[in-house]
């Protein structure tokens, strides 16, 4: 198997970004997670009003200043500089998440070492001995937005898919995903289990499916 | 005439006492109140239950705070970090102990605190280890923890300017936890970088009302430092 997963045309984390950015509309409320996510800001359309949410405290997000332009109090989520866009708003942190936890957010795009068939979630702590927990703002995004993006590899560097029937990491949250993105398909969790809508060239459904361990309904419209 | 302004940090923490519970404001260093911080060092106040969105940076606030041995507890929602390394040695040999929350919930409970909440029903959490053991209801079809307000004796918060009656506004996202921290304690404490004349601050505009503030302290730092 570990031949068959290294023959495959995958997506790259650019592609992959730019494929995440696409299901965005205009009007959107985003918030995008450390990681991974991060990457979507830089393919969202230009000339198209889509609001960028930090959970530290502010709305209308733009890009990482000029070097030498950074200010200490003006980060993201990650503690990285960042910019306020004309028409930025700032608010304290029970607002921040009141808009997740509301559900005023329309959209967060999360990593994930885990999603299982049932769309629950595992991105926060890998429970290992000795690891110190720490969980951050993950539970509330999780079940915060209206829909829940994942974008991860679809498998570990060891060769484990990260698609499961039950996750075996410790939980962010339960039946919370929507859609997951993965360097090889997009697929939608349903109340009737995961229906895969893209599939990259060269790879079938059926193949997919066998090969991740999951059950895949064909859900593709091309 | 009221005035809460302080003459130094020194004075700002006077009277914090051993065993106390303090919020402190701040994102990573965003908002941190680093003069107020070096002055509860040097005041001497041990044994704190320390609430606060990370656990330390570097070496300097929180983290010298730590490391200085005054700290029994700390309850956030973030202590692993790449400049973490006070809070994880002593949590490693087993010297403080930690309370991970939820930074939605840790930032509603300390609201519900100055709120007057007795306790809310929260989605975050449920069905998670953050959350075993706890109380548990569904509500029109959804699951919910029950989840408790954070009250504290102090809280220590950096705002950008304020006036002798306590008025404060903030800066960018050095904001954060600010507000509800200053609505949650008993004694809140501000230090500010610029004090303005009572009257010189937009009412449209002030962001956490004097009523929630106790003592102010203008420190001479236009930028906070950084952790490293």
């Amino acid at each position: 198997m570990a031949a068959e997963l290294a023959n495959l045309k995958r997506l790259s984390r650019k592609e992959m970004a730019a494929r995440v950015a696409a299901d965005i509309p205009e009007g959107a409320y985003v918030n995008l997670g450390i990681g991974l996510p991060t990457l979507v800001a830089d393919f969202l359309p230009k000339g198209k009003d889509i609001f960028l949410h930090t959970e530290n405290g502010l709305l209308g997000m733009g890009p990482a200043p000029a070097k030498g332009e950074e200010d200490p109090d003006l980060i993201n989520a990650g503690k990285q500089p960042v910019t306020a866009l004309p028409g930025a708003a700032f608010f304290h942190h029970a607002d921040s998440f009141a808009m997740m936890r509301g559900g005023h957010l329309d959209i967060c795009v999360l990593g994930a070492f885990q999603v299982s068939v049932t769309g629950d979630l595992a991105n926060w702590h890998t429970g290992e001995a000795g690891a110190i927990p720490a969980v951050g703002g993950a539970m509330d995004l999780a079940i915060g937005a209206k829909r829940t993006f994942i974008m991860m590899e679809h498998f570990t560097k060891a060769g484990d898919c990260k698609i499961v029937p039950v996750c075996t990491y410790p939980l962010t949250a339960k039946t919370c995903v929507s859609r997951i993105y993965t360097d090889l398909a997009v697929i939608d969790v349903g109340r009737d289990g995961l229906v895969a809508r893209e599939v990259v060239a060269g790879l079938s459904v059926g193949e997919l499916s066998r090969l991740s361990g999951v059950a895949l309904t064909d859900g593709r419209t091309a | 005439m009221i005035d809460k302004i302080m003459a130094s940090a020194a004075e700002a923490v006077e009277g914090i006492k051993h065993g106390s519970t303090v919020l402190v404001g701040g994102f990573g260093t965003a908002g941190m109140p680093f003069a107020l911080i070096d002055a509860l060092i040097a005041q001497g106040a041990g044994e704190l239950v320390i609430v606060s969105n990370n656990a330390g940076n570097g070496d300097t606030g929180l983290a010298a705070l730590l490391k200085a041995g005054r700290v029994r507890k700390v309850v956030c929602s973030f202590p692993r970090q790449t400049d973490s390394w006070v809070f994880d040695r002593l949590y490693r040999a087993g010297k403080i102990e930690l309370e991970v929350v939820p930074q939605g919930n840790l930032a509603e409970r300390i609201r519900a605190a100055g709120a007057g909440i007795g306790a809310f029903y929260c989605p975050t959490g449920y069905g998670t280890l953050l959350a075993a053991d706890r109380e548990t209801r569904r509500i029109a079809g959804r699951d919910y923890v029950l989840e408790f307000p954070l009250h504290a004796d102090v809280a220590l918060i950096k705002a950008h300017k304020g006036d002798r009656w306590g008025n404060l506004v903030y800066r960018k996202t050095a904001r954060n936890f600010g507000p509800v921290m200053a609505m949650a304690a008993k004694l809140t404490i501000a230090e500010v970088s610029e004090v303005v004349e009572v009257g010189a601050l937009d009412p449209e505009a002030v962001v956490t009302p004097g009523i929630f503030v106790q003592r102010i302290v203008r420190i001479d730092a236009p930028r906070q430092e950084t952790a490293t």
